[in-house]
């Protein structure tokens, strides 16, 4: 089976300095990849290649066998910053039909995906406020459902739980893994928290930096679903969760620069 | 607004008017508050005032409308592609310190006097800086909201529409309301120089009838008209902004 993301020798430089390096990876459809790697490492340039928002400087990265040259309405991404990424001109609804309007859905079908959308992200009764009324979990759950509402086929999020609270990183953590049960979305998740990638992840993969390139990639293979207090007591879950320490703190041994 | 700040206008016209009354004015440059008064009532029922104001305030109108619409249009293009911007840079800064009144004999050649000439000064005066200001709010826009709209698959017209404009919309404000300022006083001062239309030109005749209550009619009259025109403009932004969730301090 061909996958439906692949690396080939990618990598990316900035002017003279080397990013990304010689990355090969592939990801099947319905996977759900987690990468982690020390702060500038380049997991960041990594996802905006896959979006689209950046050309690989060598090498191909592809979705279902073409090269990616610009954002594709099959991938959609959820930043980590939601305070930025939303409008604050627009209404929670507002936001999310910003999506719909991209993909000229027509307008009487609007009302009823926004709905649906609003129920599946539980904002019920929050689509008439503007993001500046909502709390930040609030806000990156109107980012997922605006994201929803391109129907993509991939899901890209950067940190997008980085910002938030614990109690609220794992509500939205589990609430991300019901959904990604039901819709069989292929996910590429960024996450500087270990047992994040852990927990969400099939597959975890863990970058080496300057220059980035994959150093050690581990295959998560615990049920689903998981939860929060049984998964981290999982054998299998604490034996990556040791050999990913010592892996990241490995990779932090090596000179910055 | 505050009441104090008439203490100084009402003393200084009642001041005018005792002088007036007690020492008598001879003279072809003064006039005192109560002549100025009634010649503006004479000139607001005679319908002449009306007419002038309606001329002025239609060119500075028409003025702000073709130079306030390029400014913004030239302002989010340059805004967004930085090749034509460094491309246009010197040009701009060229043009943009030429004082409105010296481009009046050049668009006289063209327009010859009228409507047209004061509409295209008045549209060279304000479409400066409103090219510069729009051109900056642009440049400022979260880079993340571009990036959303080209992840969503938006076209350039609806990133444009959707995004640029309002994100620049509160600064593209401050520049209109910059420019209908300088919209009227360009209107005027073309009036006052050479067209045969507006206040300016009705100004323009009481003085040289030697007519200075007249005269200060039409001066008072152009401050009850600008302060109205910018009040006007304030409250409109207001109910925009308001209306786009724009509120409290700019983000
Ligand atoms: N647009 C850019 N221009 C120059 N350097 C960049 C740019 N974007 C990222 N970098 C550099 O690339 C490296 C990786 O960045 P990033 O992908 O954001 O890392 P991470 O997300 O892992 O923290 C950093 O050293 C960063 O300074
Ligand atoms: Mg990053």
């Amino acid at each position: 089976m061909t996958p439906l993301i692949s690396f080939r020798d990618a990598g990316v430089a900035f002017g003279s300095k080397q990013v990304l390096e010689g990355l090969n990876l592939d990801i099947a459809e319905g996977e759900f990849v987690c990468v982690v790697g020390a702060s500038g490492c380049g997991k960041t340039t990594m996802l905006r290649l896959i979006a689209g928002l950046h050309p690989p400087s060598e090498g191909v990265v592809s979705y279902a066998g073409q090269a990616i040259a610009r954002p594709r309405p099959e991938i959609a991404i959820v930043f980590q910053d939601y305070g930025k990424a939303l409008l604050p001109w627009r209404t929670v609804s507002g936001n999310i039909e910003l999506a719909l309007e991209a993909a000229g859905t027509p307008r009487a079908e609007r009302g009823a995906i926004i709905a649906n959308l609003i129920a599946l992200m539980g904002l019920e009764g929050d689509g008439g406020k503007f993001p500046s009324e909502l709390s930040g979990g609030m806000q990156q759950r109107v980012q997922i459902a605006r994201s929803l509402a391109q129907r993509p086929q991939v899901l890209l999020m950067d940190e997008p739980f980085g910002a938030l609270d614990a109690m609220t990183r794992q509500g939205l953590q589990d609430e991300l893994q019901r959904l990604m049960m039901q819709q069989r979305m292929t996910v590429f998740f960024v996450t500087h928290d270990l047992e994040e990638a852990i927990y969400l992840g099939d597959r975890v993969i863990g970058l080496r930096r300057n220059p980035g390139r994959i150093g050690k990639v581990f295959d998560v293979r615990i049920g689903r679903p998981r939860d929060q207090v049984a998964t981290p007591e999982d054998p299998e879950f604490l034996r990556i969760r040791r050999e990913l320490y010592d892996f990241i703190r490995d990779t932090e041994r090596e000179p910055a620069s | 607004m505050n009441w104090r700040g008439a203490i100084l206008p009402v003393s200084v016209i009642a001041a005018a008017q005792f002088a007036a009354t007690t020492y008598g004015i001879q003279s072809d440059a003064l006039a005192s508050p109560v002549e100025i008064l009634a010649s503006l009532l004479q000139a607001l029922a005679d319908g002449s005032m009306i007419r002038a104001t309606l001329e002025t305030l239609g060119a500075a109108l028409g003025g702000l409308l073709v130079g306030g619409s390029a400014g913004i249009l030239a302002g989010i293009v340059l805004g967004l592609s930085g090749v034509l911007n460094r491309l246009m840079t010197v040009s701009i800064e060229l043009v943009r310190p030429v004082p409105s009144v010296a481009i009046i004999p050049l668009f006289m050649l063209v327009f010859g006097l009228g409507f047209r000439l004061e509409i295209a000064v008045v549209a060279f005066g304000v479409v400066w800086t409103v090219l510069v200001l729009t051109r900056a709010a642009v440049a400022g826009i979260e880079p993340r909201l571009l990036e959303v709209a080209r992840v969503l698959g938006m076209s350039r017209a609806q990133a444009i529409w959707k995004i640029v404009l309002p994100s620049a919309l509160p600064r593209i404000f401050v520049a209109l309301r910059l420019a209908a300022t300088v919209s009227l006083i360009v209107a005027v001062t073309v009036e006052v120089a050479v067209n045969p239309l507006g206040l300016g030109y009705g100004m323009q005749i009481a003085q040289q009838a030697l007519r200075p209550e007249w005269m200060f009619a039409y001066l008072v009259w152009l401050i009850i008209v600008g302060w109205s025109f910018n009040y006007l403009l304030v409250r409109i932004e207001g109910i925009v902004l308001r209306r786009m969730n724009f509120t409290g301090p700019r983000r």
